[in-house]
């Protein structure tokens, strides 16, 4: 690997992992905002609209960063990766434009009404903003997936040219968006996201809890939030066992990194936990025999295909960190529902919010679906090299040819500078919004303006 | 060839392209002006409301540059590349004043110490001029052409970029912006920020009208390929004069204070100073300065037919789209800026 390949995956790598903190957050509480203003309508009552343009302020923060840093994403294809983008643009280039004309058009335009409308529009025309704010990220993210699945799962093209000159061209778009991948992975990924929004409301509301301060507020959004959080990270364990099928299918190699699978034909095992020693290609720790046989064809004795199956040049080479960015991601997943149903249980038996221990973890919990996050996309990504297009170009064949290594160091550091200073500012704005907490019309927060037990669809 | 209504998908994507980097030119042209301005505000009243009259709209205003740069990568991904890669060290300038500029407006208001709101209205009105001198320079190189062998290859250097007609072009632009700012703010403000921008709007005007005869003299003399149409096509001729004409009306509406018609008179010289770029370019995309067949030409950078017609009919569906939440998104902010609750 030479210096200008390191150092421009350092980036990538470093650019989108910080950029994907922000997207997920936006999506899952647009879509918590949307609840929170159309319960508002629905009811009239203030709460719901104080709780609505409190989280609207810290959307706002969370987009602003998401977008900033999602534009350096889409100008590094062609700055780092120029060989890349002309092999891929037929196909990658559409579903970006395609991302930009009917998401990120709509998400941009309706968020100025969303921040700033709140009296130049109808209560229902701001809902329809924030609905349309909602749903632009939503599909942003669905074409975005559908880029990353295609470099996945490759269909619906042909290759055109030899060599250096040889493009994929799309022969059946529809093959193309819906490739073998695109389902799976996008809802496996927009799930992802509304944990992510969803336990970040948990958590801001268990410490307004803890701390006695708006808990009328903060235990309407805590119900809200805990609804969709409990939804999501059950519906989570079907998407992923969803994903794993066809990575199984249509990725063997990554598979095989997953679970440090080496021999080239024997039963899989599943581990819950353990270490990699790729050089000495064993696995160790604690494992059920055959579970993954069984996950993948139910039967335990069934032969999966292992790295060694797979020529050398063609096997992804941070086996370990694949398996243990997987079975974190596992790890976390069982957590977050063995949280929220107890969260749930302990809603039904009317002890939730007494439960100050409980609350304790949930102000916490706001770590889980982000290092959730992360470490899926890392499994993904790293488990897909040394491909950068599964299959068909490698990696080292994307890089730009006009760009020299210091320079790509030198905007690495920059980059790294600035987002090391932007993260820091974020979690500060962050923190001083949650101090400020929301806008209170009147200073009766603790007698009961509303009773919880009116909203039927929030209650047991 | 496939073609739609006579016209060939290439030569499609190229006007579309055109007419997006327009659209970006004047949309966020404008807010990119009232940054680079923003510093000639004094009072803090006064640069709250010059940052809150581009505040709902400037994210908006934005999506035309992802439009379009996606745009490229798609119609054109060989020259998306070979840009963007040429150009590398300029982009990541031009990206890092990006994001430098979208937190400024954003994290400006959070906090109330003066040194807070000092600290950021510098960042703004930096990063808004570099944006403005980047896309100008980059531009300026490209008029002029860049170093590229037989193979699209870049043989040139980094400090090559830095030469006097890029400079001059880089200049250009931002006293075209700055202008087309200080109009907008024109029509979003009252009082003494009124009057301070009258004097703003008259001097930037007269800067970019004396930058605009000085590039088209550098251009006739220095770039002769850019202005070759012209005698392969007399009539089209008509267009430099219209532009000159449009210019000097931009003058005419300042003296007259009729700012909204300037305001749309700098948006169409933006717009027709592109086309004729686009003019003077086509069919190529990227000139080359040291071998003719280094320069690439949309035939050759296109992406298939399939890909461009389907993306054609995503256009034709999209487009009105986004113009319409364009309009919707101008129309719900429309009048003087009132600072409110909400305001930044």
């Amino acid at each position: 690997m030479d210096n200008v390949e390191l150092l421009s995956r350092i980036q990538f790598a470093f650019t989108i992992a910080f950029h994907y903190i922000y997207p997920p957050l936006s999506i899952g509480l647009g879509v918590c905002l949307v609840v929170m203003e159309g319960l508002y309508l629905k009811t009239k009552d203030k709460i719901y609209e104080e709780l609505t343009r409190f989280w609207v302020r810290i959307f706002a923060l969370i987009f602003g960063i998401g977008v900033a840093t999602g534009i350096v994403m889409e100008f590094e294809f062609g700055t780092n990766w120029a060989a890349y983008s002309r092999y891929v643009g037929d196909i990658f280039g559409s579903a970006l434009a395609a991302e930009g004309i009917f998401a990120f058009a709509l998400e941009s335009a309706f968020l100025g009404i969303l921040l700033f409308g709140w009296n130049r529009v109808s209560p229902r025309v701001h809902f329809m903003a924030t609905v349309l704010v909602a749903l632009g990220s939503i599909f942003s993210a669905l074409w975005i997936v559908v880029a990353n699945s295609w470099q996945q799962t490759p269909s619906g093209y042909r290759i055109e040219g030899k060599g250096m000159q040889a493009r994929a061209i799309v022969t059946d778009f529809w093959a193309m968006v819906f490739n073998p991948s695109s389902i799976e992975r996008y809802s496996h990924v927009l799930i992802g996201a509304l944990l992510a929004g969803s336990f970040l409301v948990l958590s801001v509301s268990a410490w307004y809890i803890l701390k006695k301060k708006y808990i009328v507020h903060a235990e309407a959004a805590f119900r809200i939030a805990l609804w969709v959080a409990a939804i999501s990270s059950l519906a989570q364990l079907f998407t992923g066992s969803k994903s794993a099928e066809v990575v199984t299918k249509y990725q063997p190699a990554k598979l095989a990194a997953m679970e440090g699978h080496f021999e080239k034909s024997a039963p899989g095992d599943m581990y819950l936990m353990g270490w990699v020693n790729a050089k000495e290609q064993k696995t160790t720790g604690l494992k059920i025999p055959g579970g993954l046989s069984f996950l993948v064809h139910h039967d335990v004795n069934a032969p999966i295909p292992g790295l060694n199956s797979i020529k050398p040049e063609n096997r992804p080479t941070a086996i370990n960190f694949v398996f243990q960015t997987y079975h974190l991601m596992i790890t976390i997943g069982m957590t977050l529902i063995a949280l929220t149903l107890f969260a749930l249980f302990m809603l039904y038996r009317g002890k939730l919010f007494q439960t100050r221990w409980l609350m304790g973890v949930f102000v916490f919990s706001v770590l889980l679906p982000q290092v959730g996050n992360q470490v899926g996309w890392y499994t993904a990504e790293v488990g897909r090299q040394p491909w950068v297009v599964y299959g068909l170009l490698r990696t080292s064949d994307a890089l730009s040819q006009a760009v020299k290594a210091e320079h790509v160091l030198a905007s690495l550091i920059m980059f790294t500078f600035i987002y090391v200073m932007l993260f820091g500012l974020f979690l500060y704005l962050l923190n001083k919004k949650i101090q400020h907490g929301p806008d209170v019309a009147s200073d009766d927060e603790t007698s009961s303006r509303m009773n919880p037990s009116m909203l039927p669809i929030l209650n047991e | 060839m496939d073609t739609v209504l006579g016209i060939d998908l290439p030569t499609w994507w190229f006007l579309l392209i055109g007419a997006l980097i327009s659209g970006y030119g004047i949309l966020d042209g404008f807010d990119l002006g009232a940054g680079a301005l923003h510093l000639f505000f004094r009072k803090e009243q006064s640069r709250r409301i010059a940052l809150n009259a581009i505040g709902p709209v400037w994210d908006g205003n934005e999506v035309w540059l992802v439009i379009g740069a996606g745009s490229l990568f798609a119609a054109f991904p060989l020259v998306y590349g070979t840009i963007l890669s040429v150009f590398y060290l300029p982009f990541m300038l031009f990206l890092v004043a990006i994001i430098f500029r979208g937190i400024s407006i954003e994290f400006r208001s959070k906090e109330k110490m003066k040194w807070w709101h000092q600290l950021w209205d510098v960042s703004y009105c930096v990063s808004s001029t570099v944006i403005s001198l980047l896309l100008g320079l980059i531009l300026g190189n490209l008029i002029q052409g860049i170093p590229l062998n037989a193979n699209h290859e870049f043989v040139g250097r980094l400090r090559d970029f830095f030469n006097p007609y890029a400079i001059l072009i880089a200049v250009t632009v931002l006293s075209l912006f700055m202008m087309h700012g200080a109009m907008y703010l024109l029509m979003k403000t009252e009082d003494r920020l009124y009057a301070k921008l009258t004097i703003i709007a008259n001097n930037t005007s007269k800067f970019f009208i004396l930058c605009f005869m000085a590039t088209s003299m550098a251009t006739l003399i220095y770039v002769p390929h850019m202005t070759a149409i012209f005698k392969a096509y007399p009539e089209l001729f008509a267009l430099g004069i219209a532009a000159v004409l449009i210019v000097l009306n931009i003058r005419r509406s300042i003296e007259k204070r009729q700012y909204r018609r300037g305001f749309i008179s700098s948006s169409v010289t933006t717009a027709l100073l592109l086309i004729l770029f686009a003019m003077g370019l086509y069919p190529n995309l990227v000139l080359s300065n040291i071998d003719p067949k280094g320069s690439i030409s949309i035939y050759e950078a296109a992406s298939s037919d399939g890909s461009l017609r389907t993306m054609l009919l995503f256009a034709a569906i999209g487009m009105p789209l986004v113009a319409t939440y364009t309009v919707f998104m101008f129309w719900t902010f429309r009048g003087k800026v009132k600072l409110e609750e909400h305001s930044y």
